[in-house]
């Protein structure tokens, strides 16, 4: 952490996006979390896809839970909406958001505590209903903010920093994820932000329930040999099924992608995603085979990453509620009291 | 690309961009620190040991450090670098105690310097507390050379200058007010060593028609401001032109609106913006409501019975020829005739040694320059030395003043029997920053401020006398503040790979985005690979290996805010900030063979 704040000189020549933005004016306060968190990179990360993407910062709403993770969307997007909810309720809070105005974009973060321990149900339910969001968790398997108990995403036989070896199974919250049915389920590492910033650009431009598990180490407490989830562990164990390329809709596809080596999925959006094969056998559009991979991989001791199971076309809550195109804080009480006339069309239909 | 080799004492000093660009490579950025925490005294001594002149050059330097400050390249305007040099000679304790002494036995060498400017008092300020007998020749009958001849004092009062030269002479310095006209007879005498630094005495003038019959009223510049500076002249014509583009032409006529000039205009042959003139000193004389015509060649002077009646100029416009060179043609207007009392020719200036034999071992190139080593300053008699403007001709007082430390270290060399070829690298002081977790011994919150301007005083007060001194220099608190505008450049990014977890942390926190991990590649390639845009390519990129991931860790130096943010974000400390102190060799001991090799 830092008590200064950041100078505002930024570098001279830095590149600006199509609303004059520098990625510099996607940032937000500076961040209070321990020097060397992994946290911080998701948080550039973020930074970086929202000026890659052109978002407009009012546009998003950043939503958390409790903890390490939950602090974030301070350090990130600093003029857009945020709500820092209840431990754990950071789904709920959401889902209700995105009911009542659906053309925010929704970034939801969390991280293992918050979502595999307390808010488990909250997670399930979200995903399992298909809410349009970003649901990013900062995966670092213990609790920093008391001191490194493990949480619920360690992994059984891996040690603590004072050498306590967890007996507990883990929650694999991307087979959880892939099993309730999100139509979006990548996993990536903190460390590596050239497949992570296009996993998050990717995730915003889709339309439905995208789920990002980041592996993000804690260097205060999680960071040693034993540790599953150190920086070292990560690197060694990392098993990268593809690459992704988030081709945007101003700039033509200017790289030659060999036949085969390359798939390209449009997104409802109308957007495109190069998706270059690292695993050859990998297909991302089959939920079954995903799991199966990620469990079979898991059982050798190795990390999945990369955009592991996308719906080119998928569904959201709005749509299995059949809700009006204008988000529901735009009608007014002419839309939502249309009378007693119709009121009675209502009661006849259900006589 | 190569890894960098950070123990070479180039690779930090060049960061310095400021230390590095000043001839005399003063360390800038220390003395600022110390005039920031009100230590004048001791900023002055910084100075003073690197450039001699520190109350003279924190006014009249040609500053070469400041188009160099890496605050330009990261906002609009340097660190005022000159005039906070100023503050630490015009706020300074009593020094005197703290200058060395005259030393009390000699070594049994005796040096003689031919002409009493900055060149010969640096070397005699090097060599004087060694021991050395340090006789200085000048026909003026003060020291301080073109200092107190062309530099008039409403620039810099002679009070300055005299506390200044004296610092030097009073180190046992012996002024002797002679003229040399022939250095034969000189070196006859049997000095040890003799240093020229006889400045370029001679300004040039133009031979148009009509330049004898008004000759009365025609002057040299800068013999024209010596005159005036010695008290010789102290009236001049209501009209005045004077003519040349350079920074004398600027002294020439600011002095002129202080001594009857009503009506005094500049006019230079090519564009306003190719003016050889600092840019300050333009702005100052325009600020006393001084015209600068351009693009106007003097053709003819006029005159009537004798008497200067004007100057006919012709107008002229700059094209590109067909190798793209600039070149001045007509531009097909009439002429223009400016009426005028007087005009003062500031065209340049020359190096004359006609005082110099051919054939005492000096040789001359065809320009009629000695042949000077840009290194040592030896010229082709081994016990001749050249500095200054009679080196390589006009330049500025910080290059004398660099020249001298070198010629002093040859002298010194050459005077114990070593080989003056062998130059000693500079002196290195590494010291870590680190005072706790967030704690650095130097002040890393960046200030956003805008340069400070440095107050004037009052131009109906200033030009009403020409020993007035225009500018009032910043008081405590603008110093303070300007101060803080520096940014440490000094202060190192240093990296241990062996320590870096390789977590990305430096490189988010990285205002300015100079950090990338990547593969290594050829430079040329490496620098497309960066997290910003690497613009200008004369700054060095940063690089190191042996990283976990096989890649390479490139810090491009070019707008690093030496903010420490890095550091403070490394969970390893494989980021530490560290003041590299680079302090170059001066003669005494520490240029000697002998007492390096038995450090």
């Amino acid at each position: 952490m830092t008590y200064l704040a950041k100078p505002k000189f930024h570098h001279p020549a830095l590149p600006k996006n199509a609303l004059g933005f520098t990625h510099r004016d996607y940032e937000g306060a500076i961040s209070t979390l321990c020097a060397g968190c992994g946290h911080d990179s998701i948080s550039a990360a973020i930074i970086e896809a929202c000026f890659e993407l052109d978002i407009a910062p009012h546009r998003v709403a950043k939503l958390s839970g409790i903890g390490c993770s939950s602090k974030t969307p301070t350090y990130f997007l600093g003029q857009s909406h945020g709500f820092n909810s209840v431990h754990g309720r950071m789904p709920s809070v959401l889902t209700g958001a995105n009911l009542a105005n659906r053309d925010l974009i929704y970034l939801g973060v969390s991280g293992d505590g918050d979502s595999a321990s307390i808010g488990l149900g909250q997670f399930a339910h979200a995903l399992r209903r298909g809410v349009n969001m970003v649901y990013v968790v900062e995966n670092n398997g213990v609790y920093g903010l008391t001191k490194g108990q493990f949480s619920a995403t360690a992994d059984a036989g891996s040690k603590s920093k004072r050498g306590v070896v967890n007996t507990d199974h883990a929650i694999d919250l991307v087979a959880m994820a892939l099993q309730l049915g999100a139509t979006f389920v990548a996993r990536s590492f903190s460390g590596d932000k050239a497949q992570l910033v296009p996993i998050i650009k990717a995730a915003i431009q889709h339309e439905g329930a995208a789920f990002i598990d980041v592996i993000s180490p804690c260097v205060a407490f999680n960071n040693h040999t034993g540790s599953t989830k150190s920086f070292d562990y990560v690197r060694e164990h990392n098993e990268a099924v593809n690459r992704l390329d988030v081709i945007s809709p101003r700039t033509p596809i200017t790289v030659a992608y060999q036949p085969g080596e390359v798939e390209i999925v449009e997104q409802h959006d109308g957007s495109k995603l190069a998706l270059k094969k690292i695993a050859a056998d990998y297909d991302a559009h089959d939920r079954l085979g995903a799991m199966t991979f990620l469990q079979s991989h898991a059982a050798k001791g190795q990390i999945v990453t990369g955009l592991l199971y996308v719906e080119p076309d998928p569904e959201d809550l709005h749509h299995h509620l059949n809700t009006v195109e204008a988000p529901l804080n735009t009608l007014g009480e002419k839309e939502l009291c249309p009378g007693s006339a119709a009121l009675d069309a209502i009661n006849a239909g259900l006589r | 690309m190569e890894p960098t080799n950070i123990a070479v004492p180039d690779y930090f000093h060049k960061v310095v961009d400021c230390q590095w660009a000043c001839p005399a490579h003063t360390p800038v950025p220390e003395y600022i620190r110390l005039i920031a925490a009100g230590r004048y005294g001791d900023a002055y001594m910084v100075n003073w040991k690197s450039n001699v002149f520190p109350g003279v050059l924190g006014r009249t330097c040609d500053r070469p450090c400041e188009p160099a400050c890496r605050r330009g390249r990261v906002e609009n305007e340097p660190v005022a670098i000159c005039r906070l040099k100023r503050v630490a000679a015009d706020f300074k304790e009593d020094i005197s105690a703290r200058l060395p002494r005259p030393h009390v036995h000699k070594n049994g060498k005796r040096i003689a310097f031919i002409g009493g400017g900055p060149a010969s008092l640096t070397v005699a300020r090097d060599l004087a507390p060694l021991g050395y007998e340090c006789v200085v020749f000048d026909q003026d009958p003060q020291a301080g050379g073109m200092m107190r001849t062309q530099i008039p004092k409403f620039r810099l009062p002679e009070a300055v200058l005299d506390e200044e030269v004296g610092y030097v002479l009073g180190l046992g310095v012996e002024l002797r007010r002679r003229g040399v006209d022939s250095l034969k007879a000189l070196l006859a005498e049997g000095w040890d060593a003799v240093f020229v630094g006889s400045g370029a005495p001679r300004g040039r003038d133009l031979a148009l028609p009509g330049r004898a019959e008004a000759a009365k009223n025609i002057h040299i510049g800068i013999d024209w401001l010596s005159s005036v500076s010695f008290g010789h002249v102290s009236k001049i014509g209501k009209r005045v032109i004077v003519l040349g583009g350079g920074n004398t032409a600027m002294d020439c006529c600011r002095s002129s609106r202080r001594l009857g000039g009503e009506d005094v205009r500049v006019v230079v042959r090519s564009g306003f913006d190719e003016m050889k003139a600092s840019p300050w000193e333009k702005e100052d004389a325009q600020h006393e409501g001084i015209p600068i015509h351009n693009y106007l060649v003097p053709k003819e002077f006029t005159n009537d019975n004798g008497k200067l009646t004007g100057v006919i100029f012709e107008k002229v416009k700059a094209e590109r020829d067909a190798d793209g060179r600039r070149k001045l043609v007509p531009s097909g207007e009439p002429d223009q005739h400016i009426e005028c009392d007087d005009v003062l020719v500031a065209v340049g200036q020359e190096n004359a040694f006609p005082w110099i034999e051919r054939d005492i071992g000096i040789e001359f190139d065809r320009s009629g320059m000695p042949k000077v080593d840009p290194v040592t300053m030896a010229s082709t008699n081994p016990i001749v030395f050249f500095g200054g403007d009679a080196a390589f001709g006009p330049k500025n007082i910080i290059w004398a003043v660099a020249h001298g430390h070198e010629a002093a270290v040859s002298i010194d060399k050459m005077c114990s029997g070593e080989d003056i070829a062998d130059r000693p690298l500079p002196a290195m002081d590494i010291m870590s920053q680190k005072m706790g977790i967030h704690e650095w011994s130097y002040d890393n919150d960046i200030s956003p401020d805008k340069r400070y301007r440095v107050p004037l005083r009052d131009k109906v007060v200033a030009l009403r006398d020409i020993k007035t001194e225009v500018e009032l220099g910043y008081d405590v608190q603008l110093a303070l503040k300007e101060a803080h505008r520096c940014l440490n450049c000094d202060v190192q990014t240093v990296f241990a790979s062996q320590l870096c977890i390789e977590c990305d942390a430096c490189v988010d926190i990285c205002p300015m985005d100079c950090i990338t991990f990547t593969a290594n590649a050829p430079e040329a390639e490496l620098r497309t690979h960066l997290t910003a845009p690497s613009v200008n390519l004369t700054q060095d990129l940063y690089i190191a290996d042996n990283l976990k991931t096989g890649r390479v860790m490139v810090k491009d130096e070019d707008v690093c805010l030496h903010c420490g943010l890095c550091a403070e974000r490394c969970p390893t400390g494989a980021w530490d900030m560290q003041k590299y102190l680079i302090e170059m060799t001066h003669a005494g001991d520490s240029c000697k063979v002998a007492a390096r090799s038995a450090a």
